[in-house]
């Protein structure tokens, strides 16, 4: 893959940041391979802005190592920025420019660091296709509607071909509509590029979607670090079975739900009726965890998932 | 290579901001407010002469009104500009590429430098119609010329420097506004300034708004009319000097303030930004 790295993109080691007498992070370790997904995720306030704006070098962490495709991004180079790519949450920058100067404008900067095998920056044109915004490829800006601007974001953070992108919520205000094409957007990304993402969200089912792993971010340390299903089996551990028997209801956790239905049937036959079964979600999960925390536990949560991981 | 690669784009980026900023109606307006307001001003008392001499109020305050516009235009500008694109994240576009700032940072010296030219046309063109004896000697452009960029390289670091410094756009007033409109008022702009206090006239001489005024009325009255100079001469040394000094302190302070400044960006604060100015609107 010539210039993609193999191995870590992102390495991690006891991050700490501390703002004032308020220690935000208190130790964050995680790694991240090459190609992956990873997803973010945590309650308001855990840090996890500050730790995607520390790796993207936008922040002056407080102590730990951080790696970021193989450079500390406190003091990468120039050259550094041109494999990375951010996107960010703009408001009404640029609002006389229209998305084909723009992104022509912003794009010039990668020319000098396009390999044979990796050209930069894309075609103006085929990326401004790509994330649906060739009908107002030519209106200024500040016409544009939120979801139109925050797709000209996520343009603009892939304009030079990142090896490794970050994106920090990137759908909040997105409609239904708008998170559907961004999803299948970063799939594509993820498939036919082979870019390492790191996005963080709020919402789950964005998570569930997108991430092929997920991290957890609470009291300051990473508490959960899995698969989403594996995160999800985990925590709740339980797969909820309900059906009824003659007209009487009957509900039950269990383990392992297929053998449970298979003893359930051989049992009694015919008369199951209204069988449903479901699997503990990644929001079950993760609404558990974040019970805990905002109840003030968020140190036994910690621990907690800390001893399930191990 | 990539570094002179991007000094490139950020003169394409200068020049389509300033042709942008041709085509908008806003910034057209502003132009033609202020030559309304200069020329209107002039033209209200074209009658006038300056007492004691032959010279016309307009001949003699046309020069110190465009070195004031330069002044203004050149801190103001830049200063409400970075101000500005800081809390929008224009500028932390710019630092998430590949030498992003320093393409940034030349394509503002390049469209506030070329934004002075409708402001000088829309005042210069008018009152060359109307008003007599406005240039004295045509060799006076060549020292216009010269005033223009060494007063523009004397003050943009100011303008740059404050933008840098401000917290939020909304106090460009308070440290950039203020500040000139005050120093305007004591730089013989309007009256001489041989009427204000001695110490007053010592401040005055200290910034470069003074000297641009007299550069420019150097450039465009005669001879004679040095008489109504403090020392009875247009002092083009000590013009030189005092607006090469600024320029050379500029020059060296202004890169590492913009590193630091730009080191400070982060999306929070354009986030926090974006907070305020929506508390702002409401």
């Amino acid at each position: 893959m010539g210039d993609i790295a193999t191995g870590p993109v992102v390495e991690v080691d006891d991050l700490r940041m501390r703002y004032g007498t308020k220690d935000v992070l208190t130790g964050v370790d995680f790694g991240i391979e090459a190609g992956e997904v990873v997803c973010l995720l945590g309650p308001n306030g855990a840090g996890k802005t500050t730790t995607i704006e520390i790796l993207e070098g936008f922040r002056t962490r407080s102590a730990g190592t951080v790696r970021v495709l193989g450079e500390d991004p406190a003091s990468a180079s120039e050259d550094w920025r041109a494999r990375v790519g951010v996107v960010l949450q703009s408001w009404r920058d640029h609002p006389r420019w229209t998305p084909r100067r723009l992104l022509g404008q912003l794009g010039a900067y990668y020319a000098p660091y396009a390999t044979p095998d990796r050209p930069r920056p894309h075609d103006t044109g085929l990326l401004l296709e790509t994330v649906g915004l060739s009908d107002q490829a030519d209106l200024k800006i500040n016409a544009l509607s939120g979801g139109q601007r925050r797709r000209l974001d996520v343009a603009i953070g892939i304009v030079g071909r990142p090896e490794l992108l970050f994106l920090d919520e990137p759908t909040a205000g997105f409609d239904p509509q708008a998170r559907r094409e961004f999803h299948d957007l970063i799939r594509r990304l993820s498939a036919a590029e082979r870019t390492t993402i790191l996005l963080t969200t709020h919402d789950l089912d964005e998570a569930e979607r997108l991430a092929t792993r997920v991290l957890v971010l609470a009291g300051g340390t990473i508490v959960a670090d899995d698969t989403v299903d594996g995160l999800a089996r985990r925590i709740a551990g339980e797969t909820t079975v309900r059906w009824r028997v003659d007209g009487q209801a009957y509900s039950e956790s269990v383990p392992d739900g297929t053998r449970f239905t298979r003893q359930l049937f051989s049992q009694y036959g015919d008369s199951v009726a209204d069988l449903e079964i479901r699997r503990a979600s990644l929001e079950d999960a993760y609404l558990s965890l974040v019970q805990q925390h905002e109840a003030g536990h968020g140190e036994a949560a910690a621990r907690l998932f800390t001893e399930a991981t191990s | 290579m990539s570094g002179t690669y991007a000094v490139r784009i950020g003169i394409q980026r200068g020049l389509r901001e300033f042709w942008q900023s041709v085509k908008s109606s806003q910034d057209q307006g502003f132009y033609i407010f202020t030559g309304l307001l200069v020329v209107g001003y002039l033209f209200l008392r074209r009658d006038a002469d300056v007492a004691g001499t032959d010279l016309s109020f307009a001949a003699v305050t046309l020069p110190s009104l465009l070195g004031l516009l330069i002044a203004f235009g050149v801190v103001i500008g830049p200063a409400y500009a970075l101000a500005m694109e800081k809390e929008d994240g224009t500028l932390l576009r710019h630092k998430a590429v590949p030498h992003g700032l320093r393409g940034y940072f030349t394509g503002q010296l390049v469209f506030q430098t070329l934004s002075l030219l409708p402001q000088l046309l829309v005042i210069l063109v008018p009152s060359l119609l109307l008003f007599d004896g406005v240039m004295a000697d045509p060799s006076g452009w060549l020292t216009v010329a010269w005033v223009i960029v060494l007063g523009l390289l004397a003050t943009m670091p100011i303008g740059m420097i404050i933008g840098a410094l401000v917290p939020n756009s909304q106090k460009v007033g308070t440290w950039g506004m203020l500040p000139v409109m005050v120093l305007a008022g004591i730089s013989g702009i309007f009256y001489p300034i041989q009427q204000l206090w001695g110490w007053v006239q010592v401040v005055a001489q200290i910034f470069p708004m003074y000297w641009l005024g007299l550069g420019m009325r150097s450039a465009f009255l005669p001879e004679e009319a040095a008489a109504l100079e403090i020392g009875g001469s247009w002092r083009t040394l000590a013009t030189v000097a005092v607006l090469g000094t600024w320029a050379v302190v500029g020059i060296l302070l202004t890169p590492p303030l913009l590193r630091r400044m730009a080191r400070r960006q982060s999306g929070s604060q354009v986030e926090a930004g974006r907070e305020a100015a929506v508390q702002w609107v409401r």
